[in-house]
């Protein structure tokens, strides 16, 4: 399908893309002057761990609407489907370094490896304490084993809440550090894709499916998945991805989690809510319970059709973090 | 032509800028067959920004010029390619420092200093499927040609033919690193976009050597 979207010059994209942004939500953030970076408003807090997250842009509303109270600190932008360079990333730090050191947490990608760790070199000469957390959680992008191989994707949701909340208790970075990646830790997600997305900057769809066609495993900028069937239904579909998911950490009896359910950007709620009535089911059946579900847009693709599971293992320790208040453009825990 | 001066360099990284912009939708094209199609335009996006500070830019050696064009790739482009392409210039532009001309010594070693910077950073090795498969034989052209007694213009005729041969053997290999890896065996039978844009930027650099000296 051809490109239809309301933009101006595709060039232009992703810099009026976070001007709006930072117009639309004035009291919480604010645009960085020079790039497209936003920090909340209060930055530098006084005493806090900061949270810099970023990534590609195109997969609103990470990574800009996750910056509030009780949330990130700071999100870079890239283009769209492309890290930021190590000037944004460097920029979003220095902005928002209270001296109590810095977190960067981000997405498993090359293009984002490379640009945050030559950042994070930056800062450190500068003699800013800085350290960095990987969210790994696709099942599908690497077996097990392989973990450190694998992308992230939606389990940013819950890792950001739990990180920016344990940020904002003002504790130390060793203890952010370790509440994090133990988030992360039980952090597994998998989605399906039924249509592809285009790309502002060509004007092109990024892979091909046919219109009966579905791909279990797909990734956020086209990367193929595991299997290509014809299109199931809303239970089959996940009675062929929940078990991928299960398998793997392994969740089981007694376990508790929080449950994701994702829509990729061009799907329904209702597809969403029809798929978590049936993760719901199967998780009572594995003896697994459910401390909170999310049911929503958290990391699209553009307009790709489509929609990704992601459990969270939770103890006491991060069901605590995940309940705490936050305020951030995309989600408001009272 | 013994050597080149800060003239020819100017020209001819203006040269590569104009044409990675002519290239950007074959580089594009050759992305979007195993990645997510925006290489062309992440490097038109760069090099827009390299030839606009180049014009002003009255630096007196190629040391500068070269950082110049590597520090702005890698704040304005971001993803894999500005960094990747950002750290060839701002390596190769140390083994340049100083230098108001250089010779084929100086290429052979701005060219080994651009490939191991680009190599400790993405850690792709020959085979791999990445601009290093374009980039590795080039470095290795200008060696031999400098070993040979080559002039300037021989030399990087040569490296322009290596990237370029370099290039096409990619489109045999499966990727090891970047986006494409995930493509497994289908990424068989496609050139790989980064080694595509080296082979662009040889073919800019032995083509404007070529030019008379008035044309630059």
């Amino acid at each position: 399908m051809a490109m239809k979207k309301l933009i101006n010059d595709p060039m232009d994209a992703v810099d009026e893309l976070v001007e709006g942004f930072a117009l639309a939500n004035e009291r919480l953030v604010r645009k960085h002057p020079r790039v497209n970076a936003v920090m909340r408003c209060d930055a530098p807090v006084a005493g806090k761990v900061a949270v810099v997250i970023g990534g590609g842009a195109g997969h609103e509303p990470l990574f800009l609407e996750y910056v509030g109270p009780g949330m990130a600190d700071a999100a870079a932008h890239g283009q769209v489907f492309a890290a930021p360079s190590p000037d944004v990333i460097l920029a979003a730090v220095r902005s928002v370094s209270s001296g109590n050191g810095v977190m960067l947490l981000y997405n498993n990608y090359e293009g984002d490896r490379l640009n945050f760790d030559m950042a994070q070199d930056m800062a450190r000469a500068e003699g800013i304490e800085v350290d960095t957390v990987l969210i790994n959680d696709e099942v599908a992008s690497a077996p097990r084993g392989q973990e450190a191989q694998r992308r992230g994707t939606t389990a940013d949701h819950v890792v950001i809440k739990i990180a920016g909340a344990a940020a904002e208790t003002k504790a130390p970075l060793d203890e952010v550090l370790r509440i994090t990646r133990k988030a992360v830790a039980g952090a597994r997600s998998l989605g399906v894709g039924l249509s592809s997305c285009t790309l502002p900057a060509t004007g092109k769809e990024i892979f091909e499916i046919a219109d009966d066609e579905m791909e279990i495993g797909m990734g956020l900028h086209g990367e193929p998945g595991v299997e290509r069937t014809k299109l199931l239904t809303a239970d089959e579909t996940m009675e062929r991805v929940l078990p991928r998911i299960l398998d793997d950490l392994p969740y089981g009896d007694g376990d508790e989690v929080i449950l994701v359910i994702n829509g990729y950007g061009g799907s329904t709620r209702m597809e969403m809510f029809i798929v978590n009535r049936k993760l719901r089911k199967m998780l009572a059946e594995a003896g697994i319970k459910v401390h909170a579900t999310e049911v929503g847009e958290f990391c699209t693709s553009q307009e790709m059709k489509g929609i990704s599971v992601t459990l969270v293992k939770v103890d006491d320790e991060l069901k605590r973090y995940f309940d705490m208040p936050c305020q951030c453009p995309c989600y408001v825990k009272p | 032509m013994e050597t080149l001066d800060v003239r020819y360099w100017r020209r001819a990284l203006l040269n590569v800028a104009q044409a990675v912009e002519e290239e950007k939708e074959r580089l594009c094209q050759l992305d979007g067959a195993i990645g997510d199609g925006d290489h062309g335009t992440s490097m038109a996006r760069g090099f827009r920004l390299v030839a606009a500070r180049l014009a002003s830019d009255d630096s007196a050696d190629v040391g500068a010029l070269l950082r110049t064009t590597g520090t702005t790739l890698i704040s304005a482009v971001g993803g894999v390619t500005g960094i990747v392409f950002g750290t060839f210039f701002t390596s190769a532009a140390k083994a340049a420092a100083g230098k108001t001309e250089t010779g084929t010594a100086e290429l052979a070693e701005m060219f080994a200093a651009g490939l191991r910077g680009v190599q400790l950073r993405g850690k792709a090795k020959p085979g791999d499927k990445s601009m290093v498969d374009a980039l590795a034989p080039a470095a290795e052209a200008l060696r031999e040609a400098h070993d040979g007694g080559l002039t300037v213009q021989e030399a990087l005729d040569l490296a322009e033919r290596a990237a370029r041969e370099g290039m096409e053997r990619t489109r045999g290999m499966k990727a090891a690193v970047g986006r494409a890896r995930y493509q497994g065996e289908k990424a068989i039978g496609h050139i790989d976009p980064g080694a595509a844009s080296v082979a662009v930027i040889l073919a800019a650099l032995a083509r404007t050597a070529a030019e008379p000296p008035s044309g630059y």
